[in-house]
């Protein structure tokens, strides 16, 4: 059942809003970063790398919490000593918002916090539609606009998956986003710009386990890598939409 | 579907690029303004020239218009993912709190783009001549279904050659019972026919019957 939750998550058609954001392409085209296949490839890799690998992370660790019937009940018991001491001291509203602040801190750019915000507010529509759940009332009581992973995440665990299964959705879509962006922007050739999404495979698996492996530990301890390029790319996205047009929210 | 009561009512204004969506807007935004509390979604390509454009002309406070960025994509974002415009739309009610209607402007797309019922309680598609008089013929779910349809610019008809007569009958045609409005924008700037057309829907969506 969780894999239905990752794949409907995953589909380009999920009307969760994300088909708005390019996550800093439509930045790196307008500045001539991005031309052609050539150059979106190391762009995609570069993004899953950093910001997709944060993002499968914490939805990984959001999937084991969520799976488990939410921070304040079994997943802390399931959770290493350190991680359950922690959790269970917190409760549910604490072992959330120790995971939002942790995300924040990892999301230096103020645009990209907030592009993050805006899809996880948009995929909570269809969420509470088709997933609802108290686990979810916990999550969003922490803040109404919460981060899209931990929401993601939170949803294939109460559907049964995996945290890797999380991961992999998360981590997808930090690539799908920004392909399809580039098919839009620069005319590209769709099945060439699909094929190159295929070729990150072995990259994706990497993120997968590592963010798998990641998501029993405490929060804290979730991966932290960094890409400043994207981070001032996207504070640029915001700045250059008010004097000039960018299509993308992001 | 009758809208929650603590919510505007909202109507949809779609049809093909330059066919007048953006000033019939502002027609109704300057002429309905007073009379009902009024906000705007726009997903037109947004720059600060419109919103010169919508101060320049008073016709609504710059505060009461969000734009919605639809990544290239805007039949999808009115259609198949109605996320950006939900949040537009709640953003302003959250703003004003006792909005009565909400008008979303599509971008500009084709013939066959038309709004989620999800998203608005009716809608409007608006043609206009010098797109040529064959337009209602071609039908397409914009002309076939939506709730009110508008033939923009019917001073221009004799200028590009434009029928009409074979416009209206053929939109009729089309839509059955549906309405059709044929109106210039230079002869009527308030656009008063679409304008009372909009406040009966406010009353009717508002106090559905029954």
């Amino acid at each position: 059942m969780g894999s239905l939750a990752s794949l409907v998550l995953a589909d380009a058609r999920f009307p969760g809003g994300g088909h708005v954001h390019s996550g800093g392409l439509e930045e790196a085209v307008a500045r001539g970063l991005v031309t052609g296949l050539e150059d979106l490839e190391p762009f995609l890799r570069g993004r899953l790398r950093t910001a997709g690998l944060v993002g499968a992370a914490f939805a990984a660790a959001a999937a084991r919490v969520a799976g488990a019937g939410g921070p304040g009940d079994a997943g802390a018991a399931q959770a290493p000593p350190d991680a359950a001491c922690a959790t269970q001291a917190a409760g549910a509203a604490g072992f959330w918002a120790e995971l939002d602040a942790e995300l924040d801190a990892r999301t230096p750019s103020a645009a990209q916090r907030d592009a993050s915000r805006a899809q996880g507010r948009g995929t909570l529509r269809a969420v509470r539609a088709a997933w609802p759940s108290p686990v979810i009332d916990e999550l969003v009581a922490v803040h109404p606009r919460p981060h899209h992973p931990l929401l993601a995440g939170a949803v294939v665990g109460l559907a049964g998956g995996s945290p890797a299964e999380a991961a992999e959705c998360v981590g997808y879509l930090a690539v799908s986003g920004p392909a399809s962006a580039a098919v839009r922007l620069l005319g590209l050739d769709p099945f060439a710009v699909n094929a190159a999404l295929v070729r990150l495979g072995p990259d994706l698996d990497d993120v997968v386990a590592t963010a798998a492996g990641a998501a029993h530990g405490p929060p804290a301890d979730l991966p932290a890598p960094s890409a400043p390029v994207l981070d001032l790319m996207a504070q640029a996205h915001v700045h250059h939409h008010r004097e000039q047009v960018r299509l993308f929210v992001s | 579907m009758p809208p929650a009561s603590n919510r505007a009512v909202r109507i949809g204004i779609g049809g093909p690029v330059g066919s007048g969506k953006t000033a019939l807007v502002a027609a109704l935004a300057r002429s309905l303004g007073g009379r009902v509390r009024l906000a705007v979604v726009t997903n037109d390509i947004y720059t600060t020239e419109d919103a010169d454009f919508l101060r320049r002309n008073a016709v609504l406070d710059a505060d009461r218009v969000e734009a919605v960025q639809t990544g290239c994509c805007p039949h999808t974002a009115i259609r198949d993912d109605i996320t950006a415009n939900l949040d537009a739309i709640e953003t302003l009610e959250e703003r004003f709190g006792d909005l009565e209607l909400v008008l979303v402007e599509s971008g500009g797309d084709n013939l066959t783009a038309v709004f989620s019922r999800g998203l608005v309680d009716r809608q409007i598609f608006v043609v206009d001549v010098a797109g040529g008089d064959k337009v209602p013929r071609k039908g397409g779910p914009g002309v076939t279904t939506a709730d009110l349809l508008v033939i923009n610019k019917t001073d221009l008809a004799p200028l590009v050659g434009a029928d009409l007569d074979v416009m209206r009958s053929d939109a009729h045609r089309m839509r059955g019972e549906l309405p059709v409005i044929a109106q210039s924008l230079v002869e009527d700037p308030a656009a008063a026919d679409v304008g009372a057309w909009v406040l009966a829907q406010v009353a009717a969506v508002a106090q559905p019957v029954g």
